[in-house]
């Protein structure tokens, strides 16, 4: 491991289980060593992709507020952009991943208080995630495009 | 200060509690105010986020000055305020995780660390900077 300065997996958990074997993982979500399949693995490595993304989102928010401040002529271009179809896209996305984040982060507040670290209730909530995502989202987009009509 | 704990060799992960290692002699100043930090920010982003979804969702296709207006309302503007300021404090404190956990050598995950600092405190001045503007001039 120790030659192998680039490897994320070289900052490894190494433990060992109550029978005595020993046991060594990843500390972070990590693509290549855990199953992606699994919902644990899943929802741990969302949450760090919606956070990553929601940080690329925060510059489209910092355009859009320093060209309400700076003008109706500013605020054209925003409007123009956000109005596209790329536009939507990314707005229909970044929705997607601000929702996953709020309710992965409750999540793990939900967790930090001390609940839910069985696997049968972490499937359960793994699940009310994503299916409160995808509700929230249309939801959200319903409200938008009623504004939008009215 | 060793015999206290499980026997574990040099190598091996401590699975000892923060609170363990502050009645030791570990970092009793600021060993969990990183971690303990992310939640309480958390917990404020979110009604902060839910107010700013809808807010913006209901007013979709608004013109300029309807836009300008409401964000310039006192009580919108002080709720954009700490939005910008712990919306970007979150942001720099998760991201440096992220970098942590990935990026080697250590000095690369400092470097970018300290990058996605400037990067934030910018951008979070700047947004500021604009909702005052905006607060203000109306």
């Amino acid at each position: 491991m120790a030659e192998n300065h680039h490897d994320a997996r070289e900052a490894t958990m190494v433990g060992r289980r109550t029978d005595g074997t020993l046991v060594r993982r990843p500390l972070s979500p990590h693509l290549q060593v855990y199953d992606m399949l699994q919902m644990t693995s899943l929802t741990s490595i969302m949450h760090r992709f919606t956070g990553s993304a929601w940080s690329v989102g925060l510059f489209f928010f910092v355009w859009w507020i320093v060209a309400l401040a700076s003008g109706p002529e500013a605020y054209a271009n925003v409007q123009w952009f956000m109005g596209s179809f790329i536009g939507v896209i990314l707005l229909f996305g970044l929705t997607a991943v601000v929702w996953y984040h709020t309710l992965a982060g409750v999540r793990h507040l939900y967790w930090d208080a001390g609940h839910g670290y069985d696997i049968p209730t972490t499937y359960r909530t793994g699940w009310a995630v994503f299916i409160g995502t995808g509700a929230l989202t249309v939801l959200t987009w319903i409200v938008a495009a009623i504004a939008w009509a009215s | 200060m060793s015999e206290n704990f499980p026997s574990t060799t040099a190598h091996q992960t401590r699975l000892q509690t923060p609170l363990g290692r502050v009645r030791q002699n570990g970092s009793a100043k600021s060993g969990t105010h990183h971690w303990w930090m992310q939640r309480v920010t958390s917990v404020a982003l979110l009604p902060l986020m839910l107010w700013f979804t809808f807010g913006l969702a209901s007013r979709a296709g608004a013109p300029y000055e309807e836009m300008a207006r409401w964000v310039g309302k006192p009580f919108n503007a002080v709720l954009m305020l700490l939005l910008i300021g712990i919306g970007f404090y979150h942001t720099a404190g998760g991201l440096q995780v992220v970098i942590e956990d990935y990026i080697r050598p250590e000095r690369n995950a400092m470097a970018a660390g300290l990058l996605i600092r400037g990067a934030c405190w910018i951008l979070g001045l700047l947004a500021a900077l604009s909702v005052l503007r905006l607060a203000v001039a109306a």
